[in-house]
């Protein structure tokens, strides 16, 4: 029964990571991306991760990708050919990643740990619940819990800077936004403006 | 299952991300391509978490999700910010820091 569950998670994980580099639509990766972190979600399950899993759903599946999905809206789907441009990319880019599989799995059955051959010692009831990562976050690692929320806030603030929207500028050609030509002239004003309520 | 499995398929899932950073031109998929290797990442701490028996591995993950999140933000944001200026969204295109 475990098998079959880890299975089926690794296959659906595998099969959306894969589907987030091959589909040319960004709409589609990020469809697919949602596919993958719904499998992962269930292979954490069965590692007895429930806390984990839960916001792996709520927070990534929910929310991160809702904001990845505004965004491949926003921005529209740019038909981008996926093998292109950078001569040798297309035979050089799979050899790296080979060879970093095979080295991270040489690396990984390469070690001498006893326990990679064993699917781990008999654990108390509720491991993984929300209770014990409660206790855990507020109490042994209470000062990188402040940390995140700290990281969060900036990362929060960071975004609203860079993608608040800036005045017209009076360079811009009549009111379409300005044109590739004269971005070094307008990027300028335009920082060191924006610098001020900062 | 063994530990082993939970981490050949991380280390799997690690190397097909990052082929996709390697391949991909546009921004917002090299960003979907983080989040694989980061959610790879996750899953080998949860299953060593499992097999030590020691909830530890799960904040960690915890707090690389937080630390996702944060990239993810600023990385839409610094796309918003491109599009809005009418820049190409092709990483080989903007080599404006270039050495």
């Amino acid at each position: 029964m475990e098998q079959v569950a880890f299975f089926a998670g690794a296959i659906g994980a595998l099969g959306g990571a894969v589907a987030v580099i091959a589909l040319r639509n960004p709409f589609y990766s990020v469809l697919a991306l949602v596919v993958h972190l719904f499998s992962l979600a269930g292979l954490f399950l069965i590692l007895h991760a429930e806390f984990v899993a839960a916001a792996q759903v709520v927070v990534y599946a929910g929310g991160v990708m809702v904001l990845y999905v505004f965004v491949a809206a926003y921005v529209g789907g740019f038909g981008e050919p996926i093998w292109d441009a950078i001569p040798g990319q297309r035979l050089l880019a799979p050899l790296l990643a080979g060879a970093l599989f095979i080295e991270l799995s040489i690396a990984v059955i390469g070690t001498a740990l006893t326990s990679l051959d064993s699917a781990g010692p008999t654990i108390p009831l509720g491991f993984g619940s929300p209770e014990a990562i409660g206790e855990l976050m507020l109490e042994r690692f209470l000062i990188p819990f402040e940390a995140a929320s700290m990281l969060l806030l900036i990362a929060a603030v960071g975004a609203v800077v860079l993608a608040a929207r800036r005045p017209p500028l009076p360079s811009s050609n009549n009111g379409q936004g300005p044109s590739l030509e004269d971005e070094p002239a307008r990027l300028a004003p335009a920082t060191a403006s924006e610098r001020d309520p900062v | 299952m063994d530990l082993t499995w939970y981490l050949v398929l991380s280390a799997l899932l690690f190397s097909i991300g990052a082929g996709g950073v390697l391949v991909r031109r546009s921004p917002l998929v090299i960003l979907l391509c983080l989040e694989i290797m980061l959610n790879s990442a996750n899953l080998a701490l949860i299953a060593f978490s499992r097999s030590l028996g020691d909830a530890d591995g799960q904040i960690f993950a915890l707090i690389v999700m937080v630390v996702a999140a944060c990239e993810v933000v600023v990385g839409l944001g610094l796309i918003v910010a491109m599009y809005r200026r009418r820049l190409p969204l092709d990483v080989d295109e903007s080599r404006g820091l270039r050495g």
